[in-house]
């Protein structure tokens, strides 16, 4: 029977009800499946090992989320990828954007790069968090209105460090000697230093700018002794800090070597005995709180080691974004925004709660001056930092460390 | 006088660019292979040094490791450059740079993308002064072992019969052969001599420079630029460049720092502009 009878349309037409019918649940499924978030850090280069702790860091809180039902009832995905170079990190950021479906943008240690990502966030007007690349640029004349920085920029490290250096009678009179990273970071942060060393009576009597592939130092530290600085003061970043670290101690430079800028995997790369001097760090895996060890204990469990200052930072990113979804019940960028700009306050793993600034989007949070432990002090071989009093003082505004809004330059151009 | 201190900084850097390049130098003029994989053995000479000071301590650790490396450079010519001696060297050339990217993966695999520390002897540690030049006491040491590696090299390529074959190799393979002698078990010996040199470059730079996945791929730039203004075939032209590189590294740095990287490149460009095959290279007819 071939023909079309009447009755024969009839079933094909019922049956194509029918799946309509069960199919459409399934359509709505997939739209509601999972929340996707863009993921950008460098995993190869100079700032590799520090991106490879960052990506450990959000995927543990993604699971976490997940495992407790995800955001608005929908499970989160991160899809995550090695950022390169500023060139490619902008083309897989517009990418993800444009063929993954990523309802916003996430990432990035490298200040040159998460500059480009910053571009393309403004473009798509898409929200971006720009979570751990400190140069004070990023937030300052570079702003803009879709990117919110959750890291400490250039001059709260340099102020946190300053400050104990101030304490300890190690800044009046004193020359310096900085070693400045050549990228944007670097240029960055040896303009704040310059302005403390200024505004506190130290003196810079040279500043030396290093490539961030060089990993022999030795010219720079006959340099260094050729113009007997009392003070050696460092504003690298990555590997090269690393390099310097056990260079300048094979060398045994006798001046005081301090820095501005340090992640923590840097420091273990150095090993015991190597580092001296005061550092600045945002956070740090033997701060004493409750909400701080559980999460340390979890990520031992998950990693078989310690977290770095970037698998927390993106940890708690994650996590404050999870909480702004939630609270605004979407993922719509102005959406977002208004709740980050509405100051809205957030449990980072710290005594003191963290909260954005509405002028120029940075998180404003406690950072920590460390020193090194003496040799056979440390429990193992990634206890030999000994983490300072939280700054500014419990009796500060924790804004006290940043710029203000009239130091900063940042404006937002819609 | 500061100006000289660079350049004997430089000469003791030179050092260290050397061990990794002579390997390579002579795998490429006996072989004809451009060995990108290189730099692998480097970082593989750092990490197995590195884990063998936790177990054997710093000194054995320093000469077990190249050992080690050495036989993963058995099979390496054995399976893998055996195949490419006469191929066409852009076959080589990829199959060598795939494998460096593999290397680097599995470094990350086995040890973690973080990079590992390694400390050396207190005793090592600290400055030297000669008159008013300082030296770094270890880098003094890693001097002399390159010293002696370097003779120990120089005798087996010119005083032996084992060397006698491997010129004559370099230069007319055609007419070893001809004479009845085989050049492959003399390949598989260069070979393992190179990737040892470079797997002790690696284990004596652990200790002062950073342990991660990268590090051969950092390296290898530097130890070709080195290869190409020394030249083929020639041991000394080799010497002569890695020298040269480090002296040179070290005057820019002291006047324009930031064109420390770029120097090196700079200096081969005049090299190569002046004299097509290298400072001291010889005109080898298989490559012509």
């Amino acid at each position: 029977m071939t023909t079309n009878t009447r009755r024969n349309v009839l079933k094909g037409g019922a049956a194509l009800t029918g799946t309509l019918a069960l199919g459409f649940p399934a359509i709505v499924h997939a739209q509601t499946e999972k929340i996707k978030i863009g993921h950008l850090t460098p995993l190869t280069g100079f700032l590799g090992a520090l991106g490879t702790y960052a990506q450990l860091g959000i995927r543990m809180a993604e699971d976490e989320i997940n495992k407790a039902g995800g955001v608005m009832g929908r499970q989160i995905e991160i899809i995550s990828e090695d950022s390169v170079n500023p060139a490619t990190g902008a083309t897989k950021a517009q990418r993800m954007l444009d063929q993954d479906g990523v309802a916003f943008l996430m990432g990035e240690i490298n200040s040159a790069v998460a500059l480009t990502i910053m571009q393309v966030a403004e473009r798509n007007k898409r929200f971006f968090m720009q979570i751990g690349a400190r140069s004070d640029a990023l937030r300052g004349k570079n702003c803009n209105r879709y990117t919110f920085h959750v890291d400490i920029p250039s001059t709260v490290m340099v102020n946190a460090v300053g400050l104990a250096l101030v304490r300890d009678n190690m800044m009046k009179g004193k020359k310096f000697y900085t070693l400045t990273a050549d990228y944007l970071f670097g240029h960055d942060l040896a303009g704040a230093a310059r302005n403390f060393f200024k505004g506190n009576g130290g003196e810079l009597i040279g500043d030396e700018l290093v490539a961030t592939d060089v990993t022999d130092f030795s010219p720079y530290l006959l340099k260094i002794r050729q113009a007997k600085p009392d003070i050696v003061c460092s504003n690298l970043a990555g590997n090269q800090v690393t390099n310097l670290i056990k260079q300048y101690a094979e060398f045994g430079l006798p001046y005081p070597i301090v820095g501005f800028n340090l992640n923590t995997a840097d420091a273990w790369a150095a090993g015991e005995g190597n580092l001296s001097g005061t550092w600045p760090t945002v956070w740090y895996h033997t701060l004493d709180l409750p909400a701080s060890k559980t999460f340390v204990d979890g990520f031992i469990k998950r990693n078989g080691k310690p977290p770095e200052n970037h698998a927390w930072i993106e940890y708690i990113s994650l996590k404050m974004v999870a909480q702004a979804i939630n609270e605004t019940k979407s993922t719509d960028t102005d959406k977002l925004i208004a709740y980050f700009e509405s100051g809205a306050q957030f449990d980072i793993l710290k005594a003191r709660k963290a909260y954005f600034r509405k002028f120029d989007h940075q998180l404003i949070q406690e950072a920590y001056p460390f020193t090194v432990r003496k040799k056979g002090e440390a429990k193992d071989k990634w206890d030999f930092l000994a983490l300072g009093a939280a700054v500014p003082n419990a009796d500060q505004p924790l804004e006290v460390l940043n710029p203000t809004e009239q130091q900063n330059p940042c404006t937002f151009k819609s | 006088m500061f100006l000289l201190e660079q350049v004997v900084n430089g000469l003791v850097l030179g050092g260290y660019y050397l061990l990794i390049a002579l390997g390579l130098s002579l795998i490429f003029s006996v072989g004809g292979v451009v060995n990108l994989a290189h730099g692998a053995f480097y970082a593989f000479g750092a990490y197995v040094a590195v884990e063998l000071t936790n177990h054997l301590g710093f000194g054995p650790a320093i000469v077990a490791s190249p050992i080690a490396v050495g036989m993963l450079g058995i099979l390496f010519e054995r399976f893998i450059l055996r195949r490419f001696y006469t191929a066409d060297p852009i076959l080589s050339l990829l199959v060598t740079f795939g494998l460096a990217l593999m290397a680097e993966q599995l470094l990350r695999i086995i040890w973690g993308a973080a990079p590992l520390s390694q400390t050396m002897p207190q005793s090592l540690k600290g400055a030297v002064f000669v008159g008013d030049f300082l030296f770094s006491r270890y880098r003094l040491m890693l001097l002399a072992v390159v010293a002696s590696v370097l003779l120990g090299i120089w005798l087996l390529l010119h005083k032996t019969s084992f060397g006698r074959v491997v010129r004559a190799g370099i230069q007319r393979p055609d007419m070893v052969a001809a004479l009845g002698i085989k050049l492959q078990p003399y390949m598989t010996v260069i070979v393992v001599l190179g990737v040892a040199m470079a797997a002790m470059a690696g284990a004596l730079f652990a200790p002062i420079t950073i342990v991660h996945p990268a590090m051969g791929a950092e390296i290898i730039t530097v130890a070709f630029v080195v290869v190409v203004i020394g030249g083929l075939g020639s041991f000394w032209g080799v010497v002569l460049a890695a020298l040269l590189v480090g002296v040179v590294r070290g005057i820019t740095i002291h006047f324009a720092p930031a064109a420390g990287e770029a120097s090196i490149y700079v200096l081969m460009f005049l090299v190569l502009l002046f004299r097509p095959r290298g400072l001291l290279g010889e005109r080898i007819e298989k490559f012509e």
